[in-house]
């Protein structure tokens, strides 16, 4: 899932100020569930604005709604009536969720409440780790299935490098380095030909905008492009 | 021949070769290259240059090279992934050798985080065992993407070796990759751990790589007590053991300087001796100055005539 964090809350009070009436729009996928971006951190955050504006002579009103996600227009399409009662939209979806929505509104300013920090698993409740960089280009059938874009601070394709400290990398000694850990689990399977060979310079798909058609789609949107 | 640069010369002609390293300026100082570089004259065969090292704004490594060449010095031009991508290294390949450069020493670089711009972005486009294929390929005249290169770069090809980070079984293995992408020769890490160093240099002669690639042992002396406790403690994939410490903890404050001297000429007289081993790669770091003592009492000098 993609993993978000809420921004400090003073940035957030300086992003809406001046604004009489804001909605804080939550998003009810993957930042309900990394808890940054759900119905109830979109409860709380309005509470606090609230709360900060309660010594204001005419304190901003704040409206809350949260849709499935804020990342299809079927679901943005539940807003339509609502968002015209706004001065502006405080949004706390990830950072495609933000903009699907201010394309949708295009006359109503939309600030960011979160920060987008990674796609990532659930280690346990609140604790989230990054496994994967949608580089356009996955080598996991390689690596063990531990990607070593993401997981490697350089991103080496052959690792590992010089500056492992024991099993750590070297910018972090909590921070197991990715290559020993491929090494490990190739080793365990028998498989350590796989990383023998000089892996070649990476294709990186994900240095322009991307759009995807997915296959038995393209006649159905050849007229679009 | 190759490149036809001193190294490789010195290195095929079978003497045991003696590199030293020359850390260009933190601004646009000649003066701090010439003074650098005036004490290794005739003393070391080529002297690594290094790129922006520990991710520190310096002088351009190529920029140093070429100062270097006006001094007298033959440059090793070192070039990281870090801060460039593949246009750029494969451009300034093709400056180097344009302008004179002939060896170069082929690196990933050390993490952004541990420089003076934590924050900027690494590059990484490739890493440094592309990189070693990648000015390979150029030698034999195709560009990454297989386009011919006009007037191919002849480098003499260097990569480094860290014998001592986990896991050290597959570290010799790593090294074969570095000689089957296109190194020439290998420049290691500074090596203090030497029982272990016998055994990765035994499994390399083992598996016949040192019969495909000249192996420079990286030598540095350590200047202090604090300067070893630093190194053990803080400096990525550097094995320091402890009787190394004990052995500078054992004589007094001003004399340890000469101890660390005089131990890392007990490392190269063994190396001399060792098997799969070409030379020394000497990084007397902001000791340039004494380079030339260390020389001597190492037994390194004269150099040979090539």
């Amino acid at each position: 899932m993609i993993v978000a964090k809420r921004k400090p809350f003073e940035e957030i009070k300086e992003l809406i100020e001046g604004y009489k009436k804001v909605l804080v729009v939550g998003c009810g996928t993957c930042v309900a569930v990394c808890l940054a971006g759900g119905e109830k951190e979109v409860g709380i955050l309005a509470d606090e604005l609230r709360l900060s504006q309660k010594s204001e002579k005419e304190p901003a009103e704040f409206g809350e709604a949260t849709v499935q996600r804020q990342c299809d227009r079927e679901f943005l399409s539940e807003l339509d009536d609502i968002v015209p009662q706004y001065e502006a939209l405080l949004s706390m979806a990830c950072g495609a969720g933000i903009q699907f929505l201010a394309e949708r509104f295009p006359d109503t300013p939309v600030f960011p409440a979160v920060n987008t920090t990674f796609i990532g698993v659930n280690q346990d409740v609140g604790w989230y780790e990054e496994r994967c960089k949608a580089c356009g280009n996955c080598v996991l059938g390689m690596t063990a299935g531990i990607c070593p874009v993401t997981m490697c601070a350089k991103s080496l394709l052959n690792g590992p490098c010089g500056g492992t400290n024991g099993s750590s990398c070297e910018v972090d000694p909590n921070q197991p380095c990715a290559w020993h850990m491929i090494y490990e689990r190739l080793a365990r399977q028998g498989r350590l030909d796989k990383i023998i060979e000089i892996c070649p310079a990476n294709d990186w798909r994900n240095q322009k905008p991307q759009t995807l058609i997915q296959p038995g789609y393209e006649e159905r949107y050849e007229s679009e492009k | 021949m190759k490149s036809g640069s001193k190294l490789e010369k010195i290195l095929s002609a079978g003497h045991f070769a003696f590199t030293g390293e020359l850390g260009p300026p933190r601004g646009a100082n000649l003066e701090a290259i010439q003074k650098k570089a005036e004490p290794l004259k005739g003393v070391v065969d080529s002297v690594n240059i290094t790129d922006n090292q520990t991710a520190v704004v310096r002088m351009s490594s190529w920029g140093a090279s070429l100062l270097a060449i006006q001094q007298g010095l033959e440059p090793n031009y070192q070039m990281v992934c870090r801060d460039r991508n593949r246009l750029a290294m494969q451009a300034d390949v093709l400056g180097a050798y344009a302008l004179g450069i002939r060896n170069i020493l082929c690196l990933s670089g050390d993490h952004q985080q541990f420089g003076d711009h934590p924050q900027c972005k690494g590059v990484f486009d490739i890493d440094s065992m592309q990189l070693i294929q990648a000015v390979k390929g150029m030698r034999d005249g195709k560009f990454i993407n297989g386009q011919e290169v006009d007037e191919p770069p002849r480098m003499f090809i260097g990569a480094a070796a860290n014998p001592f980070a986990e896991p050290f079984e597959w570290r010799v293995y790593r090294l074969a990759k570095k000689i089957n992408a296109g190194a020439d020769f290998i420049q290691t890490q500074c090596i203090y751990n030497m029982e272990k160093m016998r055994e990765w240099v035994k499994r390399a002669r083992d598996m016949g790589l040192t019969e495909k690639v000249y192996i420079l042992a990286g030598i540095t002396p350590m200047k202090s007590l604090g300067m070893a406790r630093y190194m053990k403690s803080k400096v990525p994939g550097m094995d320091v053991p402890d009787e190394v410490i004990n052995r500078l903890k054992g004589v007094e404050k001003k004399k340890q300087g000469k101890e660390g001297i005089a131990m890392a000429c007990e490392q190269i007289q063994e190396f001399k001796e060792m098997k799969g081993i070409s030379g020394i790669h000497l990084m007397a770091i902001e000791w340039e100055h004494r380079v030339p003592e260390i020389a001597e009492q190492a037994g390194m000098l004269p150099r040979p005539e090539v």
